[in-house]
């Protein structure tokens, strides 16, 4: 990925020395063409064409900060009621997840989840074990969840 | 499109001043270590954030000043913030911090004393 986008700043450099104009619009004309010129020859690279990574990245920031809102309106519910009555608890999770830099998303991604929190990671990195506040009713829903995290991430990575 | 700048100004900040009360109150209400963190890594990333982003809302439309500074310190306080929260659940957990008396499942002991075993 990052040789494409290499290549990209390349070709669009590439554009500004035929044209003769060095300026911002120029540039970015050249970006254009050469994103075109590499979704032309996209077979020819290993991974995927990159805008396809990109568009995931956006997408995954969207869930965070879905989550995120979602998550707080769990937390108000559950303070401002007026009896105490979730039954928290310590579950285990087994993750396909194999790289450092995926399984530490997946855990903030977690933590930023309506009533969970990561506490601990297994020596081998197959399983989270994460606390719910109310372990009743949210566990199928939690991993039905995850599921969709665990692909968003991949997405990413692919 | 003032009135529209106004009111997002003054929803953002007021949001964010509500979501932080919220959060001290479940630190305060809420039995022990785990759900306190909950509400407290939570509520208070999403409260400090929001009061940022009206503040950032505010000096760009009445002073036209773009200060990239708050953007970063929304950004900094959503990547370090749910790290942190993980952070000081595990150096609870780890020092043997109980739970409260009336959560259901614990997984975690199991593995740790399988792992002892071993």
């Amino acid at each position: 990925m990052a040789f494409q986008i290499l290549l990209n700043i390349v070709l669009a450099f590439l554009w500004m020395f035929i044209k003769v104009g060095f300026d911002p619009i120029s540039f970015i004309k050249g970006y254009l063409f050469g994103l075109l010129v590499i979704f032309v020859f996209r077979r020819f690279f290993n991974s995927r064409f990159y805008l396809y990574r990109v568009w995931a990245f956006f997408k995954l920031t969207f869930i965070f900060l879905r989550e995120l809102v979602m998550s707080n309106i769990a937390i108000v519910k559950i303070v401002l009621k007026p009896k105490l009555d979730m039954s928290p608890g310590i579950f285990a999770l087994q993750t396909d997840l194999t790289k450092d830099w995926q399984i530490t998303l997946l855990s903030s991604l977690i933590t930023l989840t309506p009533g969970t929190l990561v506490i601990d990671v297994s020596e081998d990195n197959r399983t989270l074990f994460v606390h719910a506040m109310d372990i009743r009713e949210v566990e199928d829903e939690i991993s039905s969840i995850k599921q969709t995290f665990e692909r968003a991430i991949l997405e990413v990575s692919r | 499109m003032t009135v529209i700048v106004n009111f997002l100004i003054g929803f953002f900040i007021l949001a964010g001043a509500i979501l932080c009360l919220i959060a001290t109150f479940g630190v305060i209400r809420l039995p022990d270590v785990y759900t306190r963190n909950h509400a407290a890594s939570k509520a208070a990333t999403l409260g400090v954030m929001s009061i940022l982003l009206g503040t950032f809302l505010y000096f760009y439309s009445f002073e036209g000043h773009f200060n990239s500074r708050l953007i970063l310190g929304i950004v900094f306080l959503f990547m370090t913030s749910p790290i942190s929260g993980h952070l000081i659940n595990r150096a609870a957990y780890n020092s043997g911090v109980k739970l409260w008396d009336r959560s259901v499942r614990d997984d975690l002991k199991e593995y740790q004393k399988k792992l002892h075993e071993e």
